[in-house]
């Protein structure tokens, strides 16, 4: 059976730092940034890349709409 | 295979839509109303009515809506927007109309308009953000205020002796014979979200066939107003606010 692997990409400047992606994230693949965007806000970021499977749930809770989710089938 | 492999228009299976512009939205982070706005886009988006579709703004923290959702808006004056909806769809009925509204502006200063608009059986959607709270003006009492909840204006907690019982409107608006749907979701997790999302979606399909009000309650959190984190919010809105405000079609025909 082939694996499933996903990916996000984050709109930092719109991200406001605000956690539910992280939470709602069955993989723990999301955590807040060091860094700050332009209005100061510790941005969301892919902290392991490896465990993302492309279930776009963190993308629904995401009040901003900042995450654009990405999926592949490995065989 | 690595990220940078992932990452290409080809694997794309979600993304903001673009009835939602660029537009940084005003609301705090983690706020229930961001959620409800992308949800809107992707439902204008998917019907593909964005040249057909009308919202009216509240007064309330949604104020600004049409500065988000790219397509017709008109900002009504607190809780009338039911009021200006009936006119918008009574000239243009070939118009998809909603309102945008929360329980302040909904549930009180609006209740009879409202009240009246689903008993006339206007053919619009309502989409009512109950929060518990005035979240715009900074955190007071609401009729949706639960009982014991502490807000700036009732800082011991809401006493039903001096502040009367949590409205729960909805329920209320079941009984008037111009209802034809009457839901209430969340949007505190993704499998709520996409719940949440076919709701609206039916509402807007009703609203074409002149059967009636379809009306959606989203039970949501204002972690400003409520002084907690976002994720503390949802799970206080689950213990707390489900049981007052159940989730689940209450009217569907
Ligand atoms: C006629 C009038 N009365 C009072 C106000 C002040 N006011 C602005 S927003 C608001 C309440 C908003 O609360 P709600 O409808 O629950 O929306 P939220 O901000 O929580 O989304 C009030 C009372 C006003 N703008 N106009
Ligand atoms: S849910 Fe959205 S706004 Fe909140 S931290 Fe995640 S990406 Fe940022
Ligand atoms: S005050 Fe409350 S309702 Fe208003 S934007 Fe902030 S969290 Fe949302």
């Amino acid at each position: 059976m082939g694996k499933i692997k996903g990916a996000v990409v984050v709109n930092t400047e719109r991200c406001k730092g605000c956690e539910l992606c992280i939470v709602a994230c069955p993989s723990k693949v999301l955590a807040l940034s060091k860094q700050v965007n332009a209005k100061g806000y510790n941005f969301a970021y892919m902290a392991n890349e490896d465990a993302c499977v492309g279930c776009s749930a963190c993308g629904y809770v995401c009040p901003d709409a900042c995450i654009s989710v990405y999926k592949v089938k490995v065989e | 295979m690595t990220t940078k492999d992932i990452i290409k228009p080809e694997n794309l299976v979600y993304t903001k839509s673009r009835i939602l512009n660029d537009t940084p939205m005003h609301y705090c982070p983690g706020c229930s109303h961001g959620v409800v706005h992308k949800l809107i886009a992707e439902v204008v988006e998917e019907m593909d009515i964005q040249e057909d579709v009308i919202g009216v703004a509240p007064v309330g923290c949604a104020v600004f809506a049409y500065n988000y959702l790219d397509f017709d808006f008109q900002e009504a004056a607190h809780g009338r927007a039911p009021a200006v909806a009936t006119g918008i769809k009574r000239l243009m009925p070939e118009k998809y109309v909603f309102t945008y509204q929360g329980d302040g502006d909904l549930a009180a200063i609006g209740t009879a308009e409202t009240i009246h608009a689903c008993n006339r059986g206007e053919n619009i959607v309502i989409i009512f953000i109950n929060n518990g709270i005035y979240g715009m003006t900074g955190g007071q009492m609401a009729p949706t205020t639960l009982e014991g909840m502490k807000t700036a204006t009732c800082p011991y907690g809401r006493d039903t002796a001096i502040n009367g019982y949590p409205l729960n409107i909805t329920d209320l608006l079941v009984k008037l014979e111009g209802t034809r749907y009457v839901t209430r979701q969340s949007v505190h997790n993704s499998a709520s979200v996409r719940k949440a999302k076919n709701a609206i979606r039916k509402g807007f399909e009703n609203s074409k066939e002149g059967k009636g009000t379809s009306v959606i309650e989203i039970v949501s959190t204002c972690n400003s107003g409520w002084k907690m984190t976002p994720d503390q919010s949802n799970k206080w809105m689950v213990e707390n606010m489900f049981p007052a405000y159940p989730i689940g079609d209450l009217k569907d025909i």
